[in-house]
């Protein structure tokens, strides 16, 4: 009988104990004391730093450094806190090869940036090992903010209103906070339930109350909140995936990568998570590497992302697809999936079509290309359901199906602001996230309080 | 093949390179291994009297400061002269020498500053074959305490009176070791120069603190929660090392006395630049106390190479060739005219030319231009003052260009006089010498 990679079907316990262990180890292993001193001393200290400007939160990555590098880890901390409470996460899950690393001068001098995610993860590390907290809640003031999604937009922006002094109440449908660092990101990226340690030491400030299995539309409506609260922030990120548009794509056995990646995230063995002996992931995405990454470390025996442009368009980033290409995965480009092909109603193969730049738009050829597939991930994208939205009150405006906000993050609604994925314009990173719902926070302090003045 | 032998004061060695007195020349264990090396000679480390050996402290005898990666900058010792048996030290050193013939082996002293003291040991150091003796003036922690080492150093008439006795009672040649510890160099120089020195050695180490102890608010190194001064070496030090160096060769008084250059020396290029400002030799001490004596290998090949390259056929073609060239102040040409130049194909726009510039000096480094991260000298605001250079981390980007004699600086919107011109003739200064009419 067939065992570990070459079980047909979706399977569970391919691996050994000791193998699953090690591949879902920490990808980036935490730099030690005399590595961030080494990797903190490569900074040059750039005047307005391209690094800085490059943060969707705009740490001031250059002075973080220098505290490393001077022995500082704990102000080094508080200078990244002070933009990004969640900069812990931030400093696992962020493409910094796209953002910091990217524009980092050493990357343009030598191809070789400083290291500003690992050396943010080393003095966040330090900080939060002793539960350091840096900041005391002002003097309450009375009002009341609630939260909607304990992601990573709705605690940045409750941390800030509870400094403020502020009451908040976060309402999360899941059963853990977190959003999508708990539920969302490859596990290699976030081991030791660093998400839960993040959200405890976030919550600690305390005036944070976040009450779990309470959804909008579902639990509560909109305007409840708006009736019950001096001020809202939805911050609930995107709940639909998109659909493949292919035939038979309610086969057993395809499924959205979205849901695969959470079960990951939260089984307690992982021995015991099945996984497809050849699969096949759409998308080209950051949840189509973590998809496709994580079938192969399970086990599988052949996982191929067909991507339906080409290598350059994939929102990916190189980093990314070269994580995926050492760990054995194919990434195929200009295929788009046309057919689920079931034996039984499981998923056996699927058929896709190759596709090419007709003209300024995307166009099949009509030539196709069958894979064997006993498991297929849908991992084209997340949409955002505003259904959940219409409640009692006036719709909120959107904007490319999504909520619409001005710089502050305020909606159409009085009263009501808005940030993460669930925003139009948002780029869909962790960072950006925190990044406006901290502002949020600013402004409905503002707001709260005629200019800050409580 | 550049020939590096070397002869100073009649000491004949293969290469240019001795090993200080120091820890390193302690025993014929290191010293053999360190002429196995390759290395040209030694000065074993420092005798005393005969008598009680003397003591060392147990605890830490180094402190230290560190660049990037740890990379020893800057060590300092407590650690007295040897703490050996003298008559260990002699019947060593008499053996080695009689192994290793070719290479230099030179016994450094220190006893009281006794007639007596010194008229007793030098016959016996004379019996083991050394080549040469120095007298360490220099140590600036312990023995100074006890009127020695840097205490005899810091007066220039005990220097000069303490040679007298060594030319008196011993045919070797007599090297002063000169600590800088002192206001002006040239001082305990001309004092040795007047005893009769054959040459003079430096430097010796720095009084220095390297460190302090945040929680127990003790110095480094520390003893059982005390420190004391200890002598600064290593890296750190090579630059005020040249400057004494170069004072001695040029002063008029001194002109002409060998000088063996010690100091942070630790390749090949530090080597020649000692040599080039005018010691006749060099040692080196902490470079081989951070990587072993092979690092006199590198030092051997690298000055080859480069004289090759340069076609210096022997050290005396380089010995002395910087030495004109050190000036005062005042004799240095005002119609030089130089401006920064930025390769912008070598810059990654870092912008620390530019902070460096705008916060601390002249405002002439711009940070943007047509809205683009671009940093370019304003020549009418760049005095030439080579910041910019020393702050920028790409080798080349930022180059010192002068401007041709006739061609206008723009910030004085004077054509640059192609005529030297000092501070001595200069109208702004109220002693000029003027021309008689």
């Amino acid at each position: 009988m067939a065992t570990g990679h070459f079980i047909e079907g979706i399977a569970g316990g391919r691996l050994s104990v000791e193998q699953y262990a090690d591949n879902f180890s920490d990808l980036h292993p935490p730099l030690d004391h005399h590595e961030a001193l080494v990797e903190a001393d490569r900074c040059y200290f750039c005047y307005d730093a391209p690094c800085m400007n490059a943060c969707p939160t705009s740490i001031d990555i250059p002075m973080f450094i220098r505290q490393i590098a001077t022995g500082n880890p704990l102000g080094s901390a508080k200078t990244i806190f002070d933009q990004n409470i969640l900069g812990g996460m931030c400093a696992r899950v962020c493409p910094t090869e796209t953002l910091c690393e990217e524009v980092c001068v050493r990357e343009v001098a030598e191809g070789k940036p400083v290291q500003i995610g690992r050396l943010q993860r080393y003095a966040t590390d330090v900080a939060m090992d002793e539960n350091k907290q840096f900041y005391k809640r002002s003097e309450p003031t009375g009002k009341t903010v609630a939260v909607v999604g304990a992601g990573p937009s709705g605690l940045a922006a409750a941390h800030r209103l509870a400094r403020h002094g502020h009451d908040v109440t976060i309402l999360e449908a899941r059963p853990k906070a977190g959003g999508l660092n708990e539920y969302g990101i490859a596990a290699y990226k976030s081991v030791d339930d660093f998400a839960q340690a993040e959200v405890d030491y976030v919550t600690s400030i305390g005036g944070i109350d976040i009450q779990n299995g309470k959804a909008l539309g579902r639990d509560f409506q909109l305007s409840d909140l708006i009736r019950n609260y001096d001020a809202v922030f939805l911050g609930m990120g995107l709940g639909g995936v998109n659909a493949l548009r292919a035939e038979g794509e309610d086969a057993d056995g395809v499924a959205n990568a979205v849901e695969f990646i959470a079960e990951l995230r939260q089984a307690s063995d992982l021995s015991s998570l099945p996984v497809g002996r050849r699969v096949v992931v759409i998308g080209g995405g950051m949840t189509a590497i973590d998809a496709a990454v994580q079938s192969k470390l399970l086990g599988a025996e052949e996982v191929t992302i067909c991507y339906r442009r080409g290598q350059e368009h994939m929102n990916a980033s190189g980093f990314e697809q070269d994580l995926a290409a050492a760990n054995g995965v194919t990434i195929r480009h200009w295929l788009q999936p046309k057919r689920v092909i079931a034996e039984n109603g499981k998923v056996s193969a699927i058929e896709l079509e190759y596709t090419a730049i007709d003209g300024d738009k995307l166009a099949g050829t009509g030539e196709r290309l069958t894979l064997a597939a006993d498991q297929v991930f849908k991992a084209i994208g997340q949409s955002f359901t505003p259904a959940a939205l219409n409640g009692s009150v006036a719709s909120i405006e959107l904007e490319g199906g999504r909520i619409k906000v001005d710089a502050e993050g305020r909606t159409s609604l009085a009263k009501v602001w808005a940030g993460g994925d669930c925003i139009f314009g948002g780029d869909d990173l962790t960072v950006s996230a925190v990044a406006q719902g901290r502002d949020a926070a600013e402004s409905i302090h503002r707001a709260l309080t005629s200019n800050g003045r409580a | 093949m550049a020939d590096i032998r070397n002869t100073f004061v009649g000491i004949k060695s293969p290469n240019p390179f001795w090993l200080a007195s120091a820890p390193p020349t302690d025993k014929a264990y290191n010293v053999e291994r360190a002429f196995k090396a390759g290395w040209g000679g030694v000065v074993w480390k420092t005798l005393g009297e005969e008598g009680p050996p003397v003591v060392n402290v147990n605890g830490p005898r180094y402190g230290a400061i560190w660049g990037a990666d740890r990379r020893l900058l800057g060590l300092n010792n407590i650690e007295l002269i040897t703490d050996r048996d003298l008559q260990t030290n002699l019947r060593e050193m008499k053996q080695v020498k009689m192994n290793w013939p070719d290479r230099a082996l030179v016994a450094s002293i220190m006893v009281p500053c006794e007639e007596e003291s010194w008229k007793a040991i030098l016959p016996l150091v004379e019996e083991t074959g050394a080549d040469g003796i120095e007298l360490n003036f220099g140590c600036p922690h312990g023995m100074s305490e006890r009127g020695m080492g840097s205490a005899v150093g810091q007066v220039p008439e005990y220097i000069e009176m303490v040679v007298r006795w060594c030319k008196q009672y011993t045919r070797m040649p007599v090297i002063t070791k000169l600590t800088p510890n002192i206001t002006d160099i040239r001082k305990p120089a001309r004092a040795a120069r007047a005893g009769g020195t054959d040459a003079v050695s430096l430097i010796n180490t720095i009084n220095s603190i390297t460190g302090v102890d945040l929680d127990s608010f003790a110095p480094q190194p520390t003893i059982d929660g005390k420190g004391s001064h200890g002598g600064y070496c290593g890296p750190a030090v090579k630059p005020i090392a040249m400057n004494m160096v170069a004072e001695i060769a040029r002063d008029p008084e001194t002109h002409g006395l060998p000088i063996s250059g010690i100091g942070g020396i630790t390749t090949w290029r530090d080597a020649a630049e000692f040599m080039a400002l005018g010691a006749g030799n060099v040692q080196v001490c902490t470079a081989a106390m951070t990587y072993g004596f092979k690092i006199v290998q590198e030092m051997i090949a690298g000055l080859e190479n480069w004289m090759d390259e340069k076609g210096h056929a022997s050290l005396s073609d380089i010995i002395g060739r910087a030495t004109p060239n050190v000036t005062d102040w005042q004799y240095l040409n005002l119609n030089y005219v130089a401006k920064a130049h930025i390769d912008q194909d070598a810059c990654i726009k870092c912008g620390r030319c530019h902070i460096a510039c705008e916060d601390t000096s002249h405002q002439a480094i711009t940070s943007m231009v047509d809205g683009l991260r671009h940093f370019e000298v304003i020549e009418a605001e760049c005095v030439g003052c080579n910041l910019c250079v020393n702050v920028c981390p790409v080798e080349g980007c930022i180059t010192m260009e002068p401007l041709a004699a006739g061609s206008v600086d723009q910030r004085t919107g004077k054509p640059v006089s192609p005529i030297y011109a000092n501070w001595t003739t200069h109208p702004n200064n109220p002693m000029a010498k003027v021309a008689a009419e």
